[in-house]
């Protein structure tokens, strides 16, 4: 039993601490926004956050989290109001859409460490993060969007 | 064509209206004949009889929902919005209440053009743009000839807006009016679509509408389904593709905790446990001695040898004119040129993945596909079901780019026989080495051209000979081949727009026919033909010494729609102006899909040789541009898909054995690899409408490649052109 916390909320987990996060939250917890896209941490579509920073979790050993907060994209808003998703919706930034959700939690810890990232701030932090359908120019502008979002007020 | 007042007379009876249960209107389309691909193979024609639900296209329902059902898939390509745009274009509808969802297999989804329930082919918008506006038209007269009854007036006198039948001072909803409009008589008259003057969607778009979903991780792929019991399967397959098993042992694999079943299946063996971990780890511990098969003669090397060798061999003819010999030997000068294409995999972000619970009367399954009429009759066949009997389930395809639509049904069928051999409900995921091993790979190609120029520096003669394997012999697509000739090999080079001017022509094909089966990828043959043909042409112009613009221009002065998209590029891009230092330009343009993309490529090339793609300008002429951002959107994606193809993309077999496995060695371009600056420009068209979804990507390759050269002298001719040019070369 490996005990840990999953946006905001408590769980026990009946499972191998050897287990990928990944497959944990998707298979055992039914939590499928977190997206399986290569198991080598080489695409960057599991991304999550452990206590507060983007890990890829399909290499990331369930007791590794253990007792540690952890965040999906299930857990960034209820509502759609953070300034990401504010952002994505307005620069209509998702195609296939496969690859958002790990793209997403990778810019939420951009936004926080550099709230006016640069073009090479954000080449830096989503570099580890594929989309086959080449969504990169709107990701890019997105991320500038929701900075602009953050700085007027937007949801943390 | 002409969009005004356009009257539906050629389609009259088409539509079909009837109430659904619970009071609401419902507008499907009745099945004007299976025609020419389903006919001509062997895929399924589906039953005769025209259908009402669940074949519907756009239901209204008495809550005031407008739920329109997709004959396509959505994989990337916006048609969740851009379908719905049409319907909301002649509804009047309440944009708010639209929802989307996919239709299941049947023939009321078969394409208006194609004859069998595909998504592909760039084609979604052009062959729906009437069906859909007609339904949604036929859907608005039934509602105002409804509300005309309600209010006492003459349906002239009404108007409609927002979702609501106005009348004077009488409104109603159209979910109130929905049960009485289902039940009124299909229309006598044919409906009359609005005037492109009105259009309030058309040309001008909407934001899409499965955004929201894709942004905060509800939206369901294949591979976020689950039912109560699900189990997960993951498959050893054969480490040469086509091999069979001899013998396993399952002993380790059983052992591993959450491990199920262990089944043999026609393409290797399926472990299946409570979760995919568990399966994986059950793979892993798997023993299995294979027999290779024939595919472990194939060497990627020996076979570029092989190609090479053929290439100078006279092909079946594509396409021909006058007598090349004498032409090239009359020539002024001859440019003999070889460029080499490897196979390519796909590599949708999503891997392959299928859902399938079979019991004895029924099988349900839930995938991503392209093809669920296809995938029906596969499923059929091997369970031994009739087709009505399988229901498909499309969900959001986490990319497709061709891999998703197979003919063979080459990941269905092994679903289906995992659930077949165990009994038990279950998940199929591939993992991603599955993914790049599992074949139907983009054609590898050779081809060999010998152009000769006369005094003027104009193309006179070209003789031009591909090599590669065809995707469509062996498949229930050979009925399009024609006198042997696969048009997706040729395609981009026999109907070149510069071949009908040069007078002695010969574009000779061979299709060695190898035991790995190839497949459409995104642009298909214009993935290497118009690389080719690009820059061929620049070497002419290099040759010729003439700016590679202007030598387009007069080459392609009667083509009016290349020349449109050529010179809004170029002049967009600056053509001709200075450039930063160390900055150079290429450009291409090539027609596919009937749409016709211009760029021009901004690159540098270090002093270590390392190339850098800065900036590329697009311009597209696809006609009436339906939905403009979506169409901006695919040429930004089809640049960053063809960037990856030009420079990294590379499937390599020694053995039989495929060398890569994931994406560290089969790379996909990233962020930081992406150009910073993709500018698109849509050319103001009424032309015949063509695709967006593919054409961005044949002129990525040789745009770089030629901008190369402008920079290093260096042609590139053997794909991919990798990260650095030897400069020492």
């Amino acid at each position: 039993m490996v005990k840990l916390t999953i946006n905001h909320q408590e769980h026990t987990v009946d499972a191998p601490g050897d287990m990928p996060l990944l497959w944990v939250l998707r298979d055992i917890l039914g939590l499928t926004g977190t997206k399986f896209g290569c198991g080598m941490a080489q695409c960057g579509a599991c991304t999550v956050h452990l206590n507060g920073e983007a890990i890829r979790s399909c290499v990331t050993r369930l007791s590794r989290a253990e007792g540690q907060e952890v965040t999906t994209i299930e857990g960034l808003s209820q509502d759609l109001s953070h300034p990401l998703q504010r952002a994505w919706i307005e620069e209509d930034v998702p195609q296939c859409g496969y690859c958002q959700s790990g793209q997403i939690m990778s810019a939420a810890v951009l936004l926080r460490d550099k709230p006016q990232p640069t073009d090479e701030d954000i080449d830096n932090a989503m570099s580890g993060n594929i989309c086959r359908c080449g969504t990169y120019p709107r990701i890019r502008r997105a991320i500038h969007l929701a900075a602009k979002l953050q700085q007027e007020g937007g949801n943390q | 064509m002409n969009m005004h007042d356009e009257l539906t007379t050629s389609r009259r009876g088409f539509l079909k209206t009837g109430a659904m249960l619970g009071g609401g209107l419902l507008i499907s389309f009745a099945v004007p004949g299976v025609r020419r691909l389903a006919r001509a193979g062997s895929l399924p024609a589906g039953d005769a009889a025209a259908v009402f639900a669940p074949n519907a296209f756009l239901r209204i329902g008495a809550d005031d929902s407008i739920q329109i059902i997709l004959a396509h898939a959505e994989m990337g390509q916006g048609i969740w919005t851009t379908l719905a745009m049409l319907i909301a274009e002649e509804l009047d509808a309440d944009w708010k209440k639209i929802s989307v969802e996919h239709g299941p297999p049947g023939k009321a989804y078969i394409h208006t053009a194609y004859g069998l329930q595909i998504t592909g082919g760039s084609s979604t918008t052009w062959s729906e743009f009437d069906r859909y506006r007609q339904a949604g038209a036929t859907a608005r007269t039934l509602l105002v000839q409804a509300a005309a009854t309600q209010f006492g007036v003459s349906p002239a006198e009404c108007r409609t807006e927002n979702g609501e039948v106005i009348a004077g001072s009488q409104r109603a909803r159209y979910g109130a009016l929905a049960a009485a409009a289902a039940a009124l008589p299909p229309l006598a008259e044919p409906v009359l679509l609005r005037a492109s003057s009105e259009w309030k969607y058309i040309g001008k778009g909407a934001k899409r509408l499965d955004a929201p979903a894709k942004v905060n991780g509800s939206a369901r792929f294949g591979m976020d389904v689950q039912l109560p019991g699900l189990l997960t399967a993951v498959v050893a397959h054969p480490p040469v593709y086509g091999g069979k098993v001899r013998s396993f042992d399952d002993s380790k694999a059983r052992a591993v905790p959450g491990v199920r079943n262990v089944v043999q299946i026609p393409t290797g063996i399926a472990v299946i446990a409570d979760h995919f971990w568990a399966a994986k780890k059950g793979r892993d511990a798997l023993q299995v001695t294979w027999d290779h098969g024939a595919n472990v003669q194939v060497d990627s090397a020996a076979q570029l040898r092989e190609f090479k060798q053929l290439a100078r061999t006279k092909g079946l003819p594509a396409a021909q004119a006058g007598n090349v010999e004498n032409g090239l030997a009359k020539a002024a000068k001859v440019i003999e040129s070889e460029y080499t294409f490897p196979y390519l995999a796909h590599t949708p972000m999503e891997p392959i993945n299928v859902t399938v619970k079979l019991s004895k009367n029924a099988c349900e399954i839930w995938t991503g596909t392209q093809m669920p009429m296809a995938e029906q009759a596969a499923a059929a066949k091997i369970t031994g079901l009739q087709p009505e009997q399988v229901s498909v389930h499309t969900v959001f395809l986490g990319g497709g780019f061709g891999r998703r639509a197979t003919p063979s049904c080459d990941f269905v069928s092994e679903a289906v026989h995992i659930a077949k051999a165990s009994g038990q409900t279950i998940k199929m995921v591939w993992t991603r080495e599955d993914d790049v091993h599992g074949a139907y790979y983009r054609p590898s190609f050779v081809h060999r051209v010998r152009a000769g120029i006369d005094a003027s520096g104009k193309p006179v003669a070209w003789e031009h000979t591909l090599v590669g394997q065809s995707i469509m012999a062996g498949s229930p697509f050979e009925a399009m081949m024609k006198n042997g000739i696969d048009p997706a090999s040729v395609e981009g080079v026999a109907d070149s727009p510069y071949m009908p001017a040069i007078p002695d022509h010969y574009v000779g094909l061979h299709s060695p026919r190898l035991g790995l089966p190839v497949l459409w990828y995104r642009s298909v043959g214009h993935t290497h033909t118009a690389t080719v043909m690009e820059c061929m042409i620049d070497e002419l112009a290099h040759a010729a010494a003439t700016d590679p613009v202007a030598y387009r221009r007069e080459l392609l002065k009667d083509h009016p729609r290349h020349l449109a998209a050529l010179n809004l590029a170029a002049e967009k891009a600056g053509w001709g102006t200075p450039l930063p230092a160390g900055r150079y330009r290429g450009v291409a343009v090539h027609e596919s899909f009937l749409s016709f993309v211009a760029q021009v490529a901004e690159v540098s090339v270090s002093e270590q040789g390392a190339i850098q793609v800065h900036r590329v300008v697009c311009a597209i002429d696809c006609g009436l541009a339906v939905n403009p951002d979506g169409v901006r959107a695919q040429m930004e994606s089809g640049i960053n898909f063809g960037v990856s193809t030009a420079l990294y993309g590379r499937i390599s077999l020694e053995k039989g054995k495929v060398q890569q496995s994931n994406f560290h060695d089969y790379h996909i371009a990233r962020m930081n690899e992406s150009p910073l600056a993709i500018e698109v420009h849509i050319v103001d068209s009424t032309e015949k409408m063509g695709g967006a979804g593919e054409c961005g990507v044949p002129p990525v390759a040789p745009a770089i490649a030629n901008a190369v050269f402008a920079a290093t002298g260096q042609r590139l001719r053997d794909l991919p052109f990798g990260t650095h040019v030897n400069l020492k070369a």
